[in-house]
């Protein structure tokens, strides 16, 4: 109560114009309010995705089919994969974005307020149509869900919807990332200079030029595939002088950039954990900066590793091959500064700590199987297989989701006012933490041994390592439901925390009361407060 | 025959009478890439292993670091933070410069390996190899001997929803075919790739070999299998093709010379004579479409 008094007076305008029931969040442009929506929607699709990835890993639990038919057994591989990363990690990403960036540099709310409302409400209408197509019939998309022609085109009744349905995800995430790009480069308050921004907010940036530049790029491929299919179009068809090959590149031309589009803001969340839990500066803030912008850059031109089989002439293969490996460069460096961040510090384990360290070893792991990818003779014999379900789930789960969730634990208490159930994170951070590895390490090893991707039955020598992988999806997927349990506590209530949440935390947002008012910084923050945030 | 079948049988009833996991053969060994029956296979092997020693050393020296400041530098053990170590542009250029060198030691080998794959010149025997969903044709271009390769019976009835056989009970479950492709050893082999509908892919692990068969397209791909390494061996469809992508297994059958001769003339002759009435019996019917 004396809390709340306090905040009145900073408090006082919000109070006043903050729109009540359902007309909040409909017809919502605040940021935070936004911001909400996004992460609430993207923890539905989280478990939603996540119940496609129990039927697969129950389906492959034991040799022989057991549960479901092979082509619904496809359709739950594309579709957990389309959920997981556009309905999840993407809106999850821009949910942080809205709730953050405002924050981080001193502004009242995001430059495009309704565009922003706009772009949000389009992404339930998207995956309801993406979703029902699992009711039509001959069922939801099965070509997996990089939509390789022809087999795509096969697909039924859910052909349109796949389309349409990335379509307007496409045109969710332009639009947000155009938001991301106008607030930052025009509502920074005065004295907080590109190279003072949070690294959050610089790999948001990065990561908003590559959405703009790929996102077109997806919706183009997938509207040659419409015209292929549905008026008489040859893009990607050879008997009429198209090349399937090339849906492939111009795919994979999205696709790549698309990983760091998922991965680059949980570079910068790790960035403002680790620093914070350390009780040091970011080691190398602007050589991290420079080594987002390259990765940003070199993702460009490596897209064709994801396809070294398709028989492509020696010196692209070469080419594609020295470009990948180059990408080890400026990740090594960001690897280097987080562990120099550490070095010297003063450290201690709380839960978003707890997660970025995880991301730091269980990402790096990623990072070589990743390079051990790039070298084409070897690739060669991992291409298709569980090696790379292995690596890319390596990077993907406790890369990006742990880089989320060490996100929404650091931040949880600023957005709520309230601290946490700590036992309770530490316990979904050990559990996740040790199934994570139990359902993806035995990929590793199930790919080397010769096991093909997306395949809904095996050989029986690779029961073993299946039986193992399936126990860790299931106990990882059992304890992502403490995740909702513990928000859904710190939300109702929780010991009240101060403007500055954690110790060593630095940055504007932490210069604000807790829970923040309902626009930001209604007057720019002063440049003594900018330049004590920005402690590098 | 009869005995094998009889051997056939008996293996089966001492399975079920052991019941399934005492049959089945242990997969926990199952951990890493094996060296194959070719001398690219092994190349690609030895490239493998190169590089994943030289990540587990670069593992052990970060991870090593990581945990060490994880030990010593707690705050619950009083660590103080020394804020002023923030930039070193030494450290920096080091840890630039090193790994760009070990990536120039790893590129070299994998561009020599690359081009020696690339090399398709002097084959001996030149195969057509269509994937269609699901199976494969082999098409042999200079002997006139032409066959479908398709998932065995054994494991077709096993694989059912409602199948109540064990796979376990089934010879070679998922990795048999009906008609395997029959090559030579010490062959230079080609073989010409490609697809009737959609994408699959050749893969055959103890080769080294994964190739796309793409419609409209070929692609070349070759192997040698050793002189002394003839035997069964077994791949799988590595491009997802629909829905019985998983059911449309390689089995290549690589027998001596003289045992490779014997087959393609005796499967040459056959098919000839196969052909032959039906064209006689039908002389003024169009050819089939
Ligand atoms: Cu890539
Ligand atoms: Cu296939």
């Amino acid at each position: 109560m004396a809390d709340h008094a306090l905040d009145a007076a900073h408090d006082h305008d919000s109070h006043d114009h903050k729109p009540h029931g359902w007309r909040r969040w409909v017809y919502a442009t605040n940021h935070k309010d936004i911001g909400t929506m996004y992460l609430v929607f993207a923890c539905t699709m989280f478990f939603i995705g996540g119940a496609m990835a129990m039927v697969i890993r129950l389906e492959l639990f034991k040799p022989g089919m057991q549960f479901v038919d092979p082509q619904l057994f496809n359709s739950m591989t594309t579709m957990h994969a389309l959920v997981m990363i556009f309905g999840a990690v993407m809106p999850a990403w821009t949910g942080l974005a809205n709730w953050m960036i405002p924050m981080q540099v001193g502004a009242p709310d995001m430059a495009l307020p309704r565009l922003n409302n706009f772009s949000f409400w389009i992404l339930p209408f998207a995956f309801t149509l993406l979703l029902s197509s699992l009711f039509v019939p001959g069922g939801a998309p099965a070509g997996g869900w990089t939509m390789y022609p022809p087999l795509v085109l096969q697909n039924g009744a859910s052909f349109p919807m796949l389309i349409f349905s990335i379509h307007m995800m496409g045109a969710s995430s332009i639009l947000g990332a155009i938001n991301v790009v106008v607030t930052i480069m025009n509502m920074r308050a005065p004295g907080m200079t590109l190279l003072r921004m949070p690294l959050f907010v610089w790999t948001w940036l990065i990561t908003a030029y590559l959405l703009i530049a790929v996102m077109p790029v997806l919706a183009g491929a997938v509207t040659m595939l419409l015209t292929d299919h549905f008026f008489g179009t040859t893009f990607f068809t050879a008997a009429g002088g198209g090349d399937p090959v090339m849906f492939q590149h111009i795919f994979w031309f999205f696709g790549h950039p698309e990983v760091y589009i998922l991965i680059l803001p949980a570079f910068g969340i790790v960035s403002e954990v680790i620093p914070t839990f350390s009780r040091k500066p970011l080691f190398g803030y602007e050589a991290m900066v420079y080594a987002v912008a390259s990765i940003a850059f070199l993702s460009f031109i490596v897209w064709a590793h994801h396809m070294f089989t398709v028989g492509m002439p020696l010196a692209a293969q070469l080419f594609f091959m020295l470009s990948t490996m180059l990408i080890a460069i400026p990740t090594g460096v960001k690897v280097f500064n987080w562990t120099a961040t550490m070095w010297k510090g003063s450290l201690s384990f709380e839960p978003p700590m707890l997660f970025a360290l995880a991301f730091l070893f269980l990402f790096t792991i990623g990072g070589f199987s990743g390079l051990m990818l790039a070298i084409v003779p070897a690739d060669y014999q991992y291409q298709d297989t569980y090696f790379v379900v292995a690596h890319f789930h390596y990077v993907l789960v406790p890369g990006a989701v742990f880089g989320i969730m060490a996100g929404v634990y650091y931040w949880l208490p600023k957005w709520t006012g309230h601290m946490y159930n700590v036992r309770l994170a530490n316990w979904h951070f050990w559990l996740s933490t040790i199934f994570v590895n139990v359902l993806f390490f035995p990929q590793h090893f199930l790919g080397l041994a010769g096991m093909p991707r997306r395949i809904p039955d095996y050989a029986v020598q690779f029961t073993d390592w299946n039986m193992v992988s399936s126990i860790g999806a299931f106990g990882f997927g059992l304890s992502q439901l403490l995740f909702p349990l513990l928000i859904w506590q710190c939300v109702r209530s929780g010991a009240k925390v101060g403007n500055r949440a954690w110790e060593g935390a630095h940055g504007l947002e932490w210069e604000l009361p807790s829970p923040p008012p309902y626009h930001s910084w209604t007057e720019a923050p002063s440049d003594a407060l900018i330049a004590r945030g920005a402690s590098h | 025959m009869m005995i094998r079948a009889r051997l056939a049988s008996l293996a089966l009833a001492l399975a079920a009478a052991c019941g399934p996991t005492a049959h089945a053969a242990s997969g926990w060994h199952l951990l890493n890439m094996t060296p194959g029956v070719t001398e690219m296979s092994r190349t690609i092997y030895e490239l493998h292993m190169l590089i994943f020693w030289v990540c587990v050393a670069i593992a052990v020296l970060v991870f090593g670091v990581m945990i060490y400041s994880l030990v010593k530098f707690r705050k619950s053990k009083g660590a103080v933070a020394d804020v002023t170590l923030v930039h070193n542009t030494q450290v920096e250029l080091v840890w630039t410069v090193i790994p760009v060198a070990i990536l120039v030691a790893m590129a070299v080998p994998a561009a020599r390996t690359l081009v020696a794959i690339e090399d398709t010149s002097k084959t001996e025997l030149t195969i057509k190899v269509t994937g269609f969903q699901w199976g494969w044709e082999y098409d042999y271009l200079d002997d006139g001997v032409t066959y479908f390769s398709h998932l065995d019976h054994a494991s077709n009835a096993a694989r059912q929803l409602d199948s109540t056989i064990d796979p376990n009970t089934v010879d070679n479950y998922l990795l048999n075919v009906d008609h395997p492709l029959v090559v030579p050893v010490g062959t230079k082999v080609r073989l010409l790739i490609t697809g009737a509908d959609v994408i699959h892919s050749w893969w055959v692990p103890a080769f080294g070999v994964k190739k796309d068969a793409i419609p409209g397209f070929v692609n070349e791909a070759w192997f040698k299998v050793d002189t002394d390494k003839p035997g069964l061996y077994r791949g799988q469809c590595a491009e997802l093709c629909g829905r019985d992508h998983g059911f449309m297994p390689i089995v290549v059958d690589v027998r001596t010379k003289a045992d490779y001769e014997t087959w393609v003339k005796a499967e040459a002759a056959a098919q000839k004579q196969a052909a032959a009435p039906a064209d006689a019996a039908a002389p003024a019917a169009p050819s089939a479409p």
